[in-house]
């Protein structure tokens, strides 16, 4: 359980040092999709079901939208 | 200069939360959480004893979160301002996109009034129901970047469900009791209809997130980023 | 390794990477993402408080509670946060955008220059100097004998 634990933490931060220093915009939000998702699995290994489905809903799906959304807008969505 | 001085206050940061780390106890009881676990079944009917934390023993917070993105909603609204009628639009999404949305619609919409709905027994409730609707309402908006969502459609939902969850926690006061404590008959635990008015309750917030982030992401996708 | 000190790690280790990139960036949108780096953190630290040692959640399954179960009061709290931290980041998008209209730019040294002179210039008066800019050559003392 500490392995599985410690590889999603692992994974998790260095995406979350990728959000800061990723030059393409697109790529920076998809790895905050990432950050988000492997939230989302260390709230059901903390016995939080509730709000490990509120997380992946709002993270993964609300947030990266409006994330994407304004990135369009800003002309930022591009390589 | 500013680098260094970042650097320093990081590491300051960082000295800060070792020395809490040391002094501080995690994952120890705090007094409220087991009383709650025992006595919820009873008190409040519910089978998911987090709704009946959000909803019936903490349940001003939820009507004040209510108001934070009802807050939210309207500085967008504000800040981003009406479209202008002649303003370029988008070429409408392909044909996978389209028929995706068209046959996702009917999807989200059932799912979404699903999670609200048994809010109260299983993981769920209206936040991530509102979230699904939300996305429902908003997917053929992407699809179709002429037809725009009616606004006020969505405000008058919104309005009419914060209302809905305000007023029944007035019923509450005509009782005597507190505002927002639960009401109705509690019924048997695990069965749709039991945990009084809790159901309700969610499903108005439900309807009012749903309502609230389809308007917001319709707003943002329709403006314009320059002059 | 205790899975506690991993859990904590994790919830301190995304506060600090949000607080370093809202401090150290000069790209608007690198600093809303840091902003939500730095609540995803947050709440992850809050919710290190539910948990227990053989706990099961706190759902009614299969015609009963569990015998030991997870403290729901941090759960609900962390619910609340995840949804004010999309209504934060809606601000926030909205404003980038309407900057952006404004300015053209979202180099936020840019538009901070920019904005004070336009402050100034709507109040009248000068704008503010930098501490960081040269001090000023005093003429009289050229021309003082």
């Amino acid at each position: 359980m500490e392995w599985l634990v410690l590889m999603i933490v692992i994974v998790m931060l260095l995406s979350a040092v990728a959000v800061l220093l990723m030059k393409n915009f697109i790529a920076a939000l998809a790895a905050l999709s990432v950050v988000s998702l492997g939230m989302s699995v260390l709230f059901v290994i903390l016995r939080a079901p509730d709000v490990a489905m509120t997380e992946a809903a709002i993270g993964a799906g609300l947030s990266s939208l409006m994330f994407a959304l304004a990135l369009r807008r800003l002309g930022l969505w591009k390589d | 200069m500013r680098r260094i001085t970042s650097a320093l206050f990081l590491v300051g940061l960082a000295v800060l939360v070792a020395a809490v780390y040391q002094q501080m106890n995690l994952l120890v009881t705090p007094l409220a959480g087991d009383a709650i676990n025992a006595s919820a079944g009873q008190q409040v009917g519910a089978g998911n004893i987090v709704t009946a934390v959000v909803l019936a023993f903490r349940g001003f917070d939820t009507l004040l979160e209510l108001t934070i993105l009802f807050t939210a909603a309207t500085v967008g609204g504000l800040v981003l301002g009406k479209p202008r009628a002649d303003a370029p639009r988008d070429p409408d999404a392909g044909f996978i996109l389209q028929a995706g949305a068209d046959l996702f619609f009917p999807l989200l919409l059932v799912v979404g009034l699903y999670i609200i709905l048994h809010g109260h027994l299983t993981p769920g409730g209206g936040f991530q129901g509102g979230v699904v609707l939300a996305a429902a309402f908003f997917i053929p908006v992407l699809a179709r970047p002429g037809t725009t969502l009616d606004h006020h459609a969505v405000s008058l939902i919104e309005g009419l469900a914060g209302a809905a969850f305000i007023l029944i926690g007035l019923l509450a006061m005509l009782g005597g009791e507190v505002f927002l404590t639960p009401l109705l008959d509690k019924g048997e635990l695990g069965a749709l209809f039991s945990a009084g008015t809790l159901p309700l309750l969610y499903l108005a917030v439900g309807l009012k997130v749903g309502a609230e982030l389809a308007g917001l992401l319709a707003q943002l996708a329709a403006t314009e980023a320059t002059d | 390794m205790d899975l506690t000190l991993i859990f904590y790690v994790a919830a301190v280790g995304l506060m600090l990477i949000g607080s370093a990139g809202i401090v150290l960036s000069s790209h608007l949108l690198r600093i809303i993402f840091g902003i939500a780096l730095l609540e995803t953190g947050a709440n992850l630290l809050l919710l290190l408080a539910t948990y227990r040692e053989g706990a099961a959640a706190p759902i009614w399954v299969n015609g009963k509670f569990p015998l030991a179960m997870a403290d729901p009061v941090p759960q609900a709290l962390v619910l609340t946060a995840i949804v004010i931290s999309v209504g934060i980041l809606a601000v926030t998008l909205s404003l980038a955008l309407r900057v952006h209209r404004a300015y053209g730019t979202l180099d936020i040294r840019d538009i901070r220059q920019r904005m004070e002179q336009d402050i100034a210039d709507a109040a009248g008066i000068d704008m503010p100097g930098s501490s960081e800019a040269p001090l000023p050559v005093y003429s009289s003392a050229e021309s003082g004998s």
